[in-house]
């Protein structure tokens, strides 16, 4: 590369209005961002989801085992 | 009512592809609000146009072929749904799949009677309405001939969507998301040739590229199609 | 002795369980490099491109918008061919990949649409143009759309399944049609004043951060992919002991 690979802007203030078109530039980056921050972040979320699920089933036929053994204990043999 | 024999279902030897065209034909001619009304809906949505944009002549003359296309588009979306529907439901589907005639013609021969029930009825139409939309005289026939095949790769199309949704109690919508994708070039090369000849331009190579279109659906759609028939009616 | 064991590295690739085991070890590292060439790309497009002489600042969208576009576009041939190794070899496996790639690959769509808008607006006063490039993306997107719908309204997964793979392959002949007629369609009814791609030479200094992105792109899509696949296996195959394991264990 022929140039020099330095900083464009004089200050923060600069970068951020992006000689006018601020609001274009960080409009588009931003929603990007989000959007691939939701892709990525899914996959965690809906994981801790099923283990919720996986856990109230194993509850659940827990449950249905003890009320199982109870009937049993409490037929006369 | 004297029911009709479907022959598919009968003997051992299969059906040739004009008794088939045939037997489709008299059972799509019997439900006759099937045909008659996306033409209603043709002309009467046609009809409500001039009072939402104005009657302004030039106004109308220069919307009338895309309006004249799409709204042709939307009546055959309309009766595309119960292309497959009823032998979804009474078993005659399922009876295809399995008779020794490739499904492909069956596919073939059903979009060709929905054609000449639906698309030929539009297209002998549209030369009223292009009256009412004030279209200029050098645009009818092209209109007619662009719909005419156009009319015909439409049906064609809407088998392949017709059968993705047949098995769903509720395709809704979903019918019309997947199939206008598949619409959309034909509508364009068809109003496209519409336009050209209201400006005075040679047409034929946008109607040759609507005759290559339809070659091109009546070669794949009802493979996928009958591919589609097979999974939906896969229990 | 080669052709055997090729044959056995693609049975074991079939498996889900298989797959959900060996691809645990590469996530954390897709998601560094995505996240690594993200930053890097972002921060060099951003603050160290130089301007463009004619677009001032507003061009540096363009280095998250063509990378959205290639993924966009690239993604939806990942799920047609996913849907197509499913129905050829009956993978279920490729079926899940193709099912996770259709979200995925939709907001990658919306994001390169929104994108477009955006800067179309600062550059060519106009949010939106109806040509060719835009407009067949705007059609992939229903595509896209279409595919997670069409896989919804199935009751029975298998038939979603296979449902989903024969519309992504309509769809795959159907794009090149769509962009070809729109192409043709817009150049009628606009003169070729606007001109929506870049100078085909594009200068160094900006083209190394557009290329870091476009990597970091692909990384994160590889990233995504296969996390959101491995989700879908733990959803299919709920009912084992292998996933009940996996989930217990907190994997």
């Amino acid at each position: 590369m022929e140039s020099k690979v330095e900083f464009q802007f004089a200050g923060l203030a600069d970068f951020l209005a992006m000689n006018g078109h601020g609001a274009y530039v960080w409009l588009a980056y931003g929603v990007t961002f989000a959007a691939l921050a939701a892709l990525a972040a899914y996959p965690p979320l809906r994981r801790r989801q099923l283990q919720g699920e996986l856990r109230r089933q194993q509850r659940i036929e827990q449950r249905r085992r003890q009320v199982g053994q109870n009937k049993a204990a409490a037929e006369p043999a | 009512m004297p029911s009709v024999e479907v022959p598919l279902l009968s003997g051992r030897n299969a059906p040739g592809f004009g008794a088939l065209l045939k037997t489709e034909l008299l059972l799509a001619l019997r439900k006759r609000a099937d045909i008659a009304n996306p033409l209603l809906f043709f002309v009467t949505v046609l009809a409500l146009l001039p009072l939402g944009v104005g009657p302004e002549p030039e106004l109308l003359a220069r919307m009338a072929p895309g309006i004249i296309w799409v709204m042709a588009l939307l009546a055959t979306l309309l009766s595309q749904e119960s292309l497959f529907r009823g032998d979804f439901e009474d078993g005659t589907l399922e009876q295809m799949t399995l008779s020794p005639q490739p499904l492909y013609f069956a596919v073939l021969a059903k979009s060709a009677v929905h054609w000449l029930v639906t698309g030929l009825p539009l297209a002998l139409l549209s030369p009223l309405l292009g009256l009412m939309l004030n279209l200029p005289a050098a645009g009818y026939l092209c209109l007619f001939v662009s719909l005419l095949l156009g009319s015909a790769s439409l049906s064609l199309m809407g088998a392949v969507g017709a059968a993705l949704t047949v098995a769903l109690r509720r395709p809704g919508l979903l019918l019309a998301l997947i199939v206008m994708p598949l619409y959309a070039p034909v509508l364009i090369f068809g109003t496209g040739a519409v336009q050209a000849a209201i400006d005075g331009y040679a047409y034929g190579a946008q109607l040759a590229i609507l005759a290559a279109l339809l070659a091109a659906a009546a070669a794949l759609a009802p493979l996928a199609a009958a591919g589609a028939i097979r999974i939906s009616t896969d229990s | 002795m080669e052709v055997s064991l090729a044959w056995q590295w693609f049975h074991r690739l079939g498996s889900p369980r298989w797959f959900y085991q060996k691809t645990g070890a590469w996530l954390p590292w897709l998601a560094l490099a995505s996240m690594v060439l993200l930053t890097v790309g972002t921060a060099w497009g951003l603050g160290f491109a130089p301007q463009d002489a004619k677009q001032g600042n507003s061009y540096r969208i363009i280095y998250i918008h063509v990378p959205a576009a290639f993924l966009a576009l690239a993604g939806y041939y990942i799920m047609a061919i996913s849907g197509a190794i499913g129905l050829i070899w009956k993978m279920k496996l490729s079926f899940a990949v193709m099912r996770a790639a259709a979200p995925i690959g939709a907001v990658l769509t919306f994001v390169a649409l929104f994108t477009g808008a955006i800067w179309g607006k600062p550059t060519w006063g106009t949010y939106w143009v109806w040509d060719a490039r835009i407009t067949s993306m705007l059609i992939l997107l229903f595509l896209y759309i279409g595919v997670i719908a069409l896989g919804r309204a199935f009751s029975r997964e298998q038939a979603a399944d296979k449902a989903c793979a024969l519309l992504a392959l309509v769809g795959t002949v159907n794009i090149p049609i769509i962009y070809k007629s729109v192409d043709w369609w817009y150049s009628l009814h606009q003169p070729a004043t606007i001109k929506l791609t870049q100078a085909s030479s594009i200068h160094p200094s900006m083209f190394y951060p557009l290329l870091t992105m476009v990597i970091g792109f692909y990384c994160l899509y590889a990233w995504t992919l296969i996390a959101h696949t491995r989700i879908l296996v733990l959803q299919r195959e709920w009912r084992t002991q292998w996933v009940r394991e996996a989930l217990e264990a907190g994997k």
